[in-house]
């Protein structure tokens, strides 16, 4: 992981900072130049909601090797209250108990490790809601 | 524009093939096919290939290839999108020849994935980077994350995806050029082991070596080099969001429909006068997703098409007569060439056991990644 | 003077019973439990580790202090796991929190007393002046040596403290530092697990500096054990913590609320801050309390502290220690804790 691409992605992974479209009140995740919806340019500076609803998952048997260890685990769609819709793992659960409409918090943690002395990549994760 | 037409065909075995190179690959299929044509030169190459510099170290691949066949100085250039790495290879030779730029144009693809690369992580690079490989997701999880979604929204089964790689196999047990050449059984499929739940082993197309090459002309000089050139009717391509996130449904393969509208209305037909079809089955749940988008079945009606037969040998539209990437086998810039070979042959009578009796008009739909980009071309027999 | 004006913890869902790992090696389970007073303890996930968990339990803080993140001028972590050598754990705290970038950061680690150390400084900091809020977390995802004593308890979790003058919940009466230099346990650069002195952790260095901090604290303070309704000290077993606390005086029923260690294992820097944060938790307006922490190396951070009238209801505004210790949880097979705690050998 270089170490330039992961910073430029900190607010992003680190704080859910989105975007809302000044045209048609889109919010996109993670922000961007262009709306998806309206080709909007003129934007407002927002965060998601750490809460979400599974929309569709899958549990990953054979992992990339990063996530070698951490197999079996389910990967999720999931949208928040805004609308906006990201992927993530959905964990601190039996990943068979990941179904579409599942209720889901989002919460920090670390995503991934690059060997033994690489730098550690931090993000968010889904857990069931309380 | 010319009308263009597709007059010779070259390919490679699909399987591990230890003993060839990316170039080696290419160079028996490109030379197979300029033998058939009896042609000793082209004026511009495409090469289809998706992830040269990843699997093998190998970019700039446009020269490379070129002179790997004694052809330096020609115009040549390497083309990508992911898995449709072929299709738009064929596309960009296509409008190469319908422009009135090149008379003979070679349109490639190969892949070599082999030689020991992490797989997983190379077909990873199709997806997202940001929003999805960060993640943990792999090319399986995303079309398993899709299946599940038709699964809820049309009611598809397990069994339903496993019929489609029984149907494939029996075509590909037809085929000598395949990877597997041997049909499975329902319940050995159920019973493969879970990649990403629901899609089991069986359900996944392999990792392979191979390169298939067809040389294009226009119409008017197609008699040079065959008697039965196929011409090529239209080309659709279309994209769609890169992550299954922000895609409006993620049961539905919006840039297949597109590409296959963009087709049909370019060659002023519908999807009922297709009467043979190779799609992109990169995954069970692909092919049942592709075949609704393209308009070959009713859009929820997918899932019942392997099992009933509609789209078996003797169908009533029969889909991936090669054996689809399931049982050919799926190196995956090749694929979209290899889908074109298959339906050349197919409209020039030459499907052997495979073939579909009197088909004249046939259809190839490429895609790339998780559906974000998709390309159909439709061809007839002349 | 200052006080704590937000306080949060954390401690992950996984556990492993004592049971489980007794079985592992061949040990009587029964009597691990009776002479450590263990049940079971808490297992990062593969996807947690110190900063993680500070985190979250910095998260917990926030909104129980209800303040403008921006508005913390100095953030500390302590931790005997921070999980780079060099590069600290509070930067990542910042950015998630929002508190970046005008901030002052450190990372610091004293054995298990990294946690109330940070709480230290940051509590001197506000009082001196120089910030107007600054926080301090102790939190641990620190390594047990397999078939070792330590592996019936090592655990992993934390809590952060806000401190700051305004809207206190809690007040802060009296501090007192009693530090050594005691070898009783330790872990070189490059080593994977600590090592310790066995009987000698006991008396010359937990109960030391246990007893010696808490009796100066309670002198300086003019306070006796008596004028307190709970009382925290730091938990490397089930017994130590209720050994000290009765040879200063202290009841059963004043460390009851404290005493979670035989539930969440020793979570080092954690520890006492965890067990603090559960007093919280249901402490009324006008409790005192006192917390005595404990790092091997060797010293102790006592505090005397009083809940005022905003705690009540700010308490109840993140989860409860308890809710996270009683609530769902997973758990584990000594070779699922083995592949969590990273003791399987891979390649690079």
């Amino acid at each position: 992981m270089p170490s330039p691409r992961y910073w430029r992605e900190i607010p992003t992974r680190y704080r859910l900072e989105a975007g809302r479209c000044r045209k048609c009140s889109k919010v996109t995740f993670p922000a961007r130049r262009v709306c998806p919806a309206c080709r909007g340019t003129e934007w407002e500076k927002t965060s998601l909601s750490w809460k979400g609803k599974v929309i569709t998952s899958t549990v990953v048997q054979v992992a990339p090797t990063e996530f070698h260890m951490e197999a079996p685990y389910a990967v999720a769609v999931v949208e928040t209250p805004e609308g906006a819709r990201l992927m993530t793992q959905v964990v601190d659960c039996d990943p068979a108990a990941v179904q579409p409409g599942m209720e889901v918090a989002l919460v920090f943690r670390r995503l991934r490790k690059e060997g033994h002395g690489g730098i550690l990549c931090y993000g968010f994760k889904g857990i069931p809601a309380a | 524009m010319r009308e263009v037409a597709i007059i010779a065909a070259g390919m490679t075995r699909f399987g591990e093939l230890w003993e060839s190179s990316l170039r080696d690959l290419f160079a028996e299929a490109a030379l197979e096919a300029l033998k058939a044509a009896r042609a000793d030169h082209v004026d511009s190459i495409y090469v289809g290939c998706m992830a040269g510099g990843q699997f093998v170290g190998q970019e700039h691949l446009g020269p490379l290839m070129a002179e790997e066949i004694g052809m330096a100085g020609v115009a040549a250039m390497r083309v990508e999108s992911a898995c449709a790495s072929g299709g738009v290879a064929l596309r960009s030779a296509f409008l190469d020849v319908a422009s009135g730029m090149s008379d003979l144009v070679l349109a490639a693809g190969v892949e070599k994935m082999t030689d020991g690369a992490d797989v997983t992580a190379v077909l990873a690079t199709a997806a997202d980077q940001e929003k999805e490989a960060y993640h943990g997701i792999t090319f399986p999880g995303l079309y398993a994350m899709i299946a599940r979604a038709h699964m809820q929204a049309k009611g598809t089964t397990a069994e339903d995806l496993a019929w489609v790689a029984v149907k494939n196999h029996r075509h590909g047990a037809l085929n000598p050029k395949a990877q597997f050449g041997r049909e499975v059984k329902l319940d050995e499929v159920m019973c493969s082991s879970v990649v990403s739940d629901p899609l089991r082993l069986l359900h996944c197309s392999p990792v392979t070596d191979g390169a298939a090459v067809v040389l294009l002309c226009p119409l008017e000089h197609a008699k040079r080099y065959t008697d039965r050139p196929v011409k090529i009717r239209a080309s659709g391509l279309a994209t769609s969001t890169l992550a299954l996130a922000d895609r409006k449904d993620p049961a539905f393969l919006d840039a297949v429909e597109l590409s296959g509208q963009r087709a049909y209305k370019m060659a002023g037909l519908t999807p009922a006068d297709i009467q043979v079809a190779e799609v992109h089955d990169c995954f069970t749940i692909a092919e049942i997703c592709c075949i609704e988008a393209l308009g070959l079945t009713e859009k929820s009606a997918g899932r019942h098409a392997a099992r009933t037969g509609l789209t078996a040998l003797g169908g009533k539209i029969p889909v991936n007569t090669s054996g689809g990437l399931k049982s050919k086998g799926h190196p995956v810039g090749a694929t979209g060439i290899a889908q074109t070979i298959e339906i050349f042959e197919q409209l020039r009578g030459e499907g052997g056991a495979r073939q579909v009796k009197g088909a004249r008009l046939g259809l190839a739909q490429n895609m790339g990644g998780s559906g974000a980009s998709s390309v159909v071309h439709i061809f007839e027999g002349v | 003077m200052a006080g704590i004006v937000g306080y949060g913890a954390y401690i992950p869902r996984n556990r492993i019973k004592v049971e489980e790992i007794a079985r592992q090696w061949g040990r009587d389970p029964a009597a691990i439990r009776k002479g450590l007073l263990l049940e079971e303890k808490s297992v990062p996930g593969l996807d947690e580790d110190t900063i993680t968990i500070s985190v979250a339990a910095g998260r917990a803080a926030l909104v129980r202090a209800g303040i403008d993140p921006a508005r913390i001028g100095a953030v500390y972590i302590g931790s005997e796991s921070h999980p780079y050598a060099v590069k600290p754990s509070g930067t990542a705290l910042i950015e998630a929190l929002g508190i970046a970038p005008e901030v002052h950061v450190a990372d610091f680690e004293f054995a298990c007393k990294a946690g109330t150390e940070a709480m230290f400084v940051a509590l001197g900091l506000v009082e001196s002046g120089r910030v107007e809020y600054a926080m301090g977390v102790g939190a641990d995802t620190s390594q047990g040596a397999p078939n070792d004593a330590l592996e019936f308890s090592a655990s992993a979790g934390g809590a952060a403290y806000i401190f700051g003058k305004q809207d206190q919940l809690v007040e802060v009466l009296e501090t007192y530092s009693y530090t050594s230099d005691t070898p009783d346990f330790w872990r070189r650069e490059g080593e994977f697990y600590p090592r310790h002195g066995g009987r000698f952790t006991g008396e010359p260095a937990y109960f030391k500096h246990v007893e010696s901090a808490t009796r100066a604290l309670l002198k300086k303070a003019g306070m006796k054990p008596s004028d307190f309704k709970h009382a925290v000290f730091h938990m490397p077993n089930g017994k130590f913590p209720l050994q000290a606390g009765k040879a200063l005086g202290f009841t059963k029923e004043q460390m009851a609320t404290g005493w979670i260690v035989n539930t969440m294992g020793n979570t080092y820097s954690g520890s006492s801050p965890t067990g603090l944060a559960a007093v919280l938790d249901v402490a009324s307006a006008g409790d005192n309390i006192l917390i005595t922490s404990f790092g091997s190396g060797a010293g102790s951070d006592s505090f005397a502290l009083r809940a005022t009238k905003l705690l009540p209801e700010r308490a109840a505004l993140a989860p409860s220690v308890r809710s996270m210790l009683d609530g769902p949880r997973r758990y584990l097979t000594y070779g699922e804790y083995a592949k969590f705690r990273e003791k399987i050998i891979l390649n690079d």
